[in-house]
């Protein structure tokens, strides 16, 4: 494999979708040198480990599964001429689009005319979710549940409790079937699911019970989970377990953005970008579901090559001057996020070209932004699109 | 026969360490009983990983002296052993009249206490030193040498000196009865009859329980008094760099904010007293309370994403001092409620039980050129692994734990024999993603490492 070079046009930090759809773009469109750095031993992303479809609807038209979609999108960025360096991690984003790096030949610099960040979102954890009881083994999201049903003979767990009822926590259903494990129960908090509707059909096919207005409250044992304490109503009770799977509250992995002082958006939690993905240091790029958690693979893919497409632009000095880029003017509170936050006038077609909206709470009525008004009746859990108010 | 040794060690937590590394060095065969599958599985599982000056402890006390002294000998020992130290300091804050009319008397007893580079602070001067505390602030002292250290590589390092010299550590060992004839004591243990001229009794939570069984009377009993934390990711620790202190009460030190030596930011602990001395149970409610009393005094912590919870039992008891006891008679040294600062004294404790154990009649010529074990490094301020040549690449994103740090805490006299003692030693999966991302992998490689 051809080294890393110090200096080159543009880099990509992480090859699942959104990167790999990006690299291929970009190749696509002459940039000379794109290079694709990804912390895990393989490239891919997420769907690496997704054992389940779909995947590949958008793309393809053709439902897959992860591993396969992987696969096919890493041999397309490779194809175009883009290079991946697996087993490399990005430790510090520096101004102006030096990047630091680890390996196992230890730290090195390096420098690209553009960086586009597209590192992924993750699931919150037992700990931050501040559950109580003790800390035993068997507890964990659903993407390490994947990957021991992946890439390990090892079954972590025979009757977990599966907490949360997103898309996500679904597949973890079937995961669990996957591995000969049938949950106790599948608890949500609030009185409907937060995924569709239909979805709730699930879990009685699945001969798992679907508790909902229940907490978990507490989780109980010393090596490994015993019990969980519930509560439903007022009422708790200690039910038998030995495992918890946490499932959801998808958060964008931006730790690197807040050690760089890059502007992270606090309802997001992903950086604030302009309507051409571009970060508050204008040598960065973001796509993916680093921009906020969580859209399908097809989504992110997608929203990689149209970043690219403007990081191209960029290079040919294409893109609106930064510096004139003004927020975008929310008047209400039900908006946990408008995405992008800014809008830089006077430029070519944007890469988003449809606001994605989410609420902090249910919400009926109407919304301004940036002088235009939007109706809006949807829950926290739903993604919103509406035209991208002008500049 | 059964296997004979000069001292056995009860317990192997911080305090029974440090002893069994003092009396290894000084020339002791040491074998050290551990009922857990893994070492520090007691109260030492679970501090704030401060290093005390002592500044506030009971003048003349024997927690002072041991405390002391313990600061002293890790200073001058730290550096051979790679353990880290972070010299951050400490602000004790005043909030309200009340408090600001006590920190004088604090101040004295810092100086009485040989803690002589106190010094008092204005307002501004301290908000000039932590920009990033709550307005409502009075005034505040200061004391320069309250250190952060890593709670974990600090005793293991201690033991891992001791077996590299010849001692024994066996773990699911419980000690569950034992005889003493006069020359002799005959512990009886789940792994079979060890037999020992002198017993220490370091069984942190249940030291009154090894001294009923063994002495058949105890002079304190244990009273474990819990303490919850709230730990917020790495972006937080820039909000203070001192270690930021209530005015204590009687009872606790109060809750701290202040970083942690790998880079994150922690508030707590509680102080709950409860009968239990297995369970350190967490609860939702007073986590809250934590995260909301961690942003009264920085109110930036607010936003900030919290890494993980945890909770100790500290190993209280009727009294306030330590419960150190040479047995005249009996060959044996109780070393009892080691409350609250044990992490800081386990070194001045170690010395001070060897004193006792010399008292007793014990005597050997100490090693002359003892083995030096050096510890891997994961203090976030120094260098790490991953930044070095041949690490074996990243298996812990987090926390940036290197395979090649995970393969050396996997082999040698202390490899863990649990998930939570591999965590202890390498903090793979301890950092935001919480296993998310490599809890699989880490999984993968201890079943490996310990042919499970
Ligand atoms: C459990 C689960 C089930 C899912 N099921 C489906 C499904 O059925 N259908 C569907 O369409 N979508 C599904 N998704 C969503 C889909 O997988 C994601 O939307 C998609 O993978 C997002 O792509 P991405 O490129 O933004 O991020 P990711 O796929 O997360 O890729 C980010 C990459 O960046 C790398 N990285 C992060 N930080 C660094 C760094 N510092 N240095 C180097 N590399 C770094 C990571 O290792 C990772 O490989 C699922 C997601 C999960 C978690
Ligand atoms: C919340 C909290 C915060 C703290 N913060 C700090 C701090 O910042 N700085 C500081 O210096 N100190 C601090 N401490 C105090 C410090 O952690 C304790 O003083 C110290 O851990 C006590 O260690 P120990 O070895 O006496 O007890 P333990 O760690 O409990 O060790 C006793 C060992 O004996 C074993 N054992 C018990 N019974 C038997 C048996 N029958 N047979 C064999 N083995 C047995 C146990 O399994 C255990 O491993 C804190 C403590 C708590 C709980």
């Amino acid at each position: 494999m051809t080294p890393l070079p110090d200096t080159f046009d543009v880099l990509i930090v992480g090859a699942g979708p959104a990167g790999l759809s990006a690299a291929a773009e970009l190749k696509s469109r002459g940039v000379a040198s794109v290079h694709v750095v990804e912390r895990e031993a393989e490239a891919g992303g997420i769907p690496r480990h997704c054992l389940h479809s779909p995947y590949g609807m958008r793309e393809w038209g053709r439902v897959m599964f992860g591993p396969a979609y992987a696969r096919r999108l890493l041999a397309e960025a490779r194809a175009a001429g883009a290079r991946i360096h697996t087993a490399t991690t990005v430790t510090a984003l520096l101004p102006g689009g030096g990047v630091e790096l680890s390996t196992a030949e230890g730290l090195r610099r390096i420098n690209a005319r553009a960086v586009l960040l597209a590192m992924g979102a993750r699931e919150t954890p037992r700990a931050a979710r501040l559950i109580g009881g003790t800390k035993p083994g068997g507890v964990m999201n659903t993407a390490t549940l994947q990957e021991f049903a992946a890439f390990s003979h090892h079954r972590p767990f025979r009757r977990p409790v599966v907490l949360g009822s997103e898309l996500v926590s679904f597949s973890a259903l079937l995961t669990c079937r996957s591995l000969g494990v049938r949950p106790v129960a599948m608890i949500e908090p609030g009185a409907r699911i937060s995924a569709r509707a239909p979805m709730a059909a699930l879990p009685p096919i699945l001969r798992v019970p679907l508790w909902r207005d229940t907490r978990l409250l507490a989780i109980h044992g010393q090596s490994q989970v015993e019990s969980v304490t519930v509560e439903t109503g007022g009422n708790t009770r200690r039910i038998a377990c030995d495992g918890v799977i946490v499932t959801g509250g998808f958060r964008p992995e931006n730790a690197l953005l807040r050690a760089a002082g890059l502007a992270v958006d606090p309802g997001s939690l992903g950086p604030v970008i302009d309507q051409y993905g571009r970060l508050s240091d204008p040598a960065y790029f973001a796509a993916g579901n680093l921009l906020r958690g969580i859209e399908t693979a097809g989504w992110c893919g997608r929203e990689g090559r149209r970043v690219a497409r403007a990081i191209a632009q960029a290079l040919a000095g294409q893109l609106p001057d930064p510096a004139l880029s003004r927020p975008l003017a929310c008047e209400t509170d039900a908006v946990a996020f408008a995405l992008p936050q800014r809008l830089s006038p006077g430029g070519p077609a944007p890469a988003f070209d449809r606001l994605q909206l989410r609420l902090r709470r249910p919400y009926r009525g109407d919304i301004a932004l940036n002088g235009a008004r939007f109706h809006i009746a949807s829950r926290p859990e739903r993604r919103i699109l509406r035209k991208l108010p002008d500049a | 026969m059964p296997p004979t040794y000069d001292i056995a060690v009860i317990g192997a937590g911080v305090i029974g360490c440090a002893i069994a590394r003092r009396l290894t060095l000084d020339g002791a065969r040491v074998i050290v009983l551990e009922k857990a599958p893994d070492i520090l599985d007691g109260a030492s599982k679970a501090n704030s990983a401060i290093l005390h000056t002592g500044f506030d402890a009971p003048e003349g006390s024997l927690e002072w002296r041991c405390v002391q002294e313990g600061y002293r000998e890790y200073e001058a020992i730290r550096s051979q052993m790679n353990l880290p130290l972070d010299r951050c300091g400490a602000l004790v804050l005043a909030w309200n009249e009340e408090q600001e009319a006590r920190l004088p008397a604090l101040i004295d007893q810092a100086r009485a206490n040989g803690v002589d580079d106190v010094a008092a602070l204005s307002r501004a001067e301290t908000l000039a030193l932590e920009p990033n505390l709550a307005p409502s602030l009075r005034t505040a002292f200061r004391v320069p040498r309250e250190s952060l250290i890593d709670p974990w590589s600090a005793p293991h390092a201690y033991l891992l000196q001791a077996l590299l010299n010849g001692a024994e550590l066996w773990r699911d060992c419980a000690v569950t009865g034992g005889a003493f004839d006069g020359q002799l004591w005959r512990l009886e243990t789940a792994r079979g009859v060890v037999g020992a001229r002198y017993v220490i009794n370091a069984a942190g939570l249940y030291g009154d329980r090894i001294d009923a069984l063994l002495l058949g009377e105890t002079a304190f009993s244990i009273r474990p008094r819990k303490g919850q934390f709230v730990v917020y990711d790495k972006a937080a620790a820039r909000l203070a760099r001192h270690i930021l202190l209530p005015v204590p009460t009687d009872k606790t030190k109060g809750i701290v904010v202040c970083r942690t030596i790998w880079g994150n930011l922690l508030v707590g602990p509680t102080a709950e007293d409860q009968e239990d001395r297995s369970t350190a149970d967490l609860d939702t409610p007073t986590l809250e309370m934590l995260k909301r009393k961690g942003a009264e005094i920085l109110p930036a912590l607010a936003g900030e994403e919290v890494t993980t919870i945890y909770a100790g039992l500290r190993p209280a008891c009727e009294f306030k001092d330590y419960q150190i006891k040479a047995h005249e008679g009996r060959n044996m040294v109780t070393v009892g409620a080691i409350r609250s600062t044990g992490l800081s004294s386990s070194l001045g404790t170690a010395a001070h039980v060897a004193r006792l154990v010399s008292g007793l009649g014990f005597a050997a010529s100490p090693l002359s050129d003892p083995e030096l074990p050096r510890m891997a490094m994961l203090a976030e301020a120094e260098r790490r692994d991953w930044q070095c040549p041949g690490n074996g690449g990243m298996l812990c994103h987090c926390e940036r734990v290197t395979l090649r740090e995970a393969e050396a805490a996997l082999t040698g006299p202390l490899a863990p024999n649990s998930f939570a003692g591999f965590k202890r030693r390498t903090r793979a999966t301890m950092g935001r993603c919480q296993g998310f991302y490599c809890g699989q992998a880490v999984q993968d490689l201890l079943n490996r490492g310990t042919g499970a």
